[in-house]
């Protein structure tokens, strides 16, 4: 249910629309629930509305925070 | 596709899950609640259980919507499309789910009720204005991240005064159910739920934030690690609640860090509480009444709300009497402590609301981990 997908912004429309590219499928979805989005972000998509922006710097983080985890452990 | 499949690593996933079994302490054991039905679904899904020492249990948790919506919600819906002949448009999730009679929206359907999946509540909207000469009801479900789309879209209906669309509001909180499975009365009824330690909401807390989840640790003395839905998001929560618990720490730690803040997201918090307001109690599958634990439309934006419109009064009605959902959804049962589990109850006919949706423990458990205890014989060594 709170299915929710990361989807790239590849075209940003009128009235808080955008198209999305979601591996060659391009869909319309509502932007109206967040702000500043930019042509290349990357949104988390829920029932056709972007959610929030992901945050390219902290997914950084987080892969490398595995890779310590894993490298500690091993 | 990008921020997936790095997600899921199986080399790293090996990797986190040395260094979990390093430092698990063997002679203790660590029941970590998932309350998402989405992590129970990655967890079954990718095997993580396989990955972890046996000193780290994952109990599942009532975070699916669709398992925990009542009966008589859903009975609800089913009358309006049967009896008021009102095209019902809802979320594919909740089609299946058993209500009274033997029924379900899919079953009403079959018997000539207008009911309609739609993906998102905006094309819900859109078939009311296709359809002005009859009432469209969209059946509302879902957690703080479903909330803020229905918002919007009964703000949209008012903007274009539309006349025939009306929303069931069966929105429900996170927290507050959190907050019941640890204190509740039933707790004690249904057997001793001993939690160390929560995964907290991923696509959830990218609405509400981190912030609601510091009462919970602080007042419990429970730690919570908000996850993204991703197998090594879940892994990595659990190593640092593996972590805090060594430590003897109780905080809200954030591994999904690239969409969650502490603060949420203040606009999508700002237009629910425009359009809805809170319910005093609220029934859930497997909690019962819930204080505090739901939505409702406010009066500002009463017209579009269904059950003043058609003066609906919800019954409280009983789950099959075999059925384990109620104990399952608290985490007191496992899927296979079920007798009609995978049996009598299986995806395709079930019997229970775990069992219906993908995110559902029993549905996850049949569709991923059911053949798994059983042990491996030998071709010819069986004889």
């Amino acid at each position: 249910m709170c299915l929710a997908i990361p989807v790239r912004v590849a075209e940003l429309r009128d009235d808080d629309t955008a198209i999305v590219d979601l591996d060659g499928i391009r869909k319309e979805i509502s932007l109206a629930l967040v702000d500043d989005v930019r042509v290349g972000d990357y949104v988390i998509l829920h029932v056709g509305y972007a959610l929030a922006r992901l945050d390219a710097d902290e997914a950084e983080r987080t892969l490398a925070l595995f890779a310590a985890a894993a490298r500690e452990a091993a | 596709m990008k921020y997936i499949d790095e997600f899921r690593d199986g080399d790293l996933a090996l990797g986190i899950a040395a260094a979990i079994a390093a430092e698990a302490d063997p002679a203790r054991t660590y029941h970590l609640m998932e309350f998402c039905g989405g992590h129970t679904h990655a967890i079954s899904r990718y095997g993580v259980t396989d990955l972890l020492p046996p000193a780290v249990r994952m109990v599942h948790g009532p975070g699916c919507p669709v398992c925990v919506l009542p009966i008589g919600r859903i009975d609800l819906a089913i009358r309006l499309a049967l009896d008021k002949q009102a095209i019902v448009a809802t979320y594919g999730d909740c089609l299946r789910v058993p209500a009274s009679d033997n029924l379900s929206l899919l079953k009403a359907k079959a018997r000539g009720g207008d009911v309609r999946m739609v993906y998102s509540p905006a094309d819900a909207l859109k078939i009311a204005a296709a359809h002005s000469e009859r009432e469209v009801v969209f059946l509302a479900i879902g957690f703080e991240t479903t909330t803020p789309p229905t918002a919007l879209v009964i703000r949209e209906a008012a903007r274009t005064g539309a006349t025939n669309f009306s929303v069931l509001c069966n929105h429900v909180l996170t927290p507050a159910a959190i907050t019941n499975i640890l204190e509740s009365p039933e707790v004690r009824r249904l057997g001793t739920l001993a939690l160390d330690g929560f995964i907290g909401p991923a696509h959830v807390s990218t609405v509400i934030g981190s912030r609601p989840y510091e009462f919970f640790a602080e007042e419990y003395a429970k730690p919570v690690v908000i996850a993204g839905f991703e197998p090594l998001d879940v892994m990595q929560a659990i190593l640092m609640l593996v972590r805090q618990i060594n430590d003897g720490r109780a905080e809200v730690e954030n591994e999904f860090t690239r969409a969650v803040t502490r603060d949420g997201n203040l606009k999508a918090q700002a237009l629910v509480s425009d359009v809805f307001e809170l319910r005093r109690s609220f029934e859930w599958r497997g909690l019962g009444m819930v204080p505090y634990s739901a939505l409702r439309i406010r009066e500002a934006y009463g017209v579009f709300d269904a059950e003043r419109r058609f003066g609906l009064e919800t019954r409280s009605v009983a789950d099959n009497k075999a059925c384990e959902c109620g104990a399952i959804l608290r985490g007191v049962k496992h899927p296979r402590d079920c007798k009609v589990f995978g049996t009598v109850c299986t995806p395709e006919n079930p019997i229970g609301s775990c069992m219906v949706s993908s995110e559902g423990a029993c549905a996850a458990y049949y569709s991923y981990g059911r053949f798994r205890e059983i042990p491996v014989v030998p071709a010819g060594a069986a004889a």
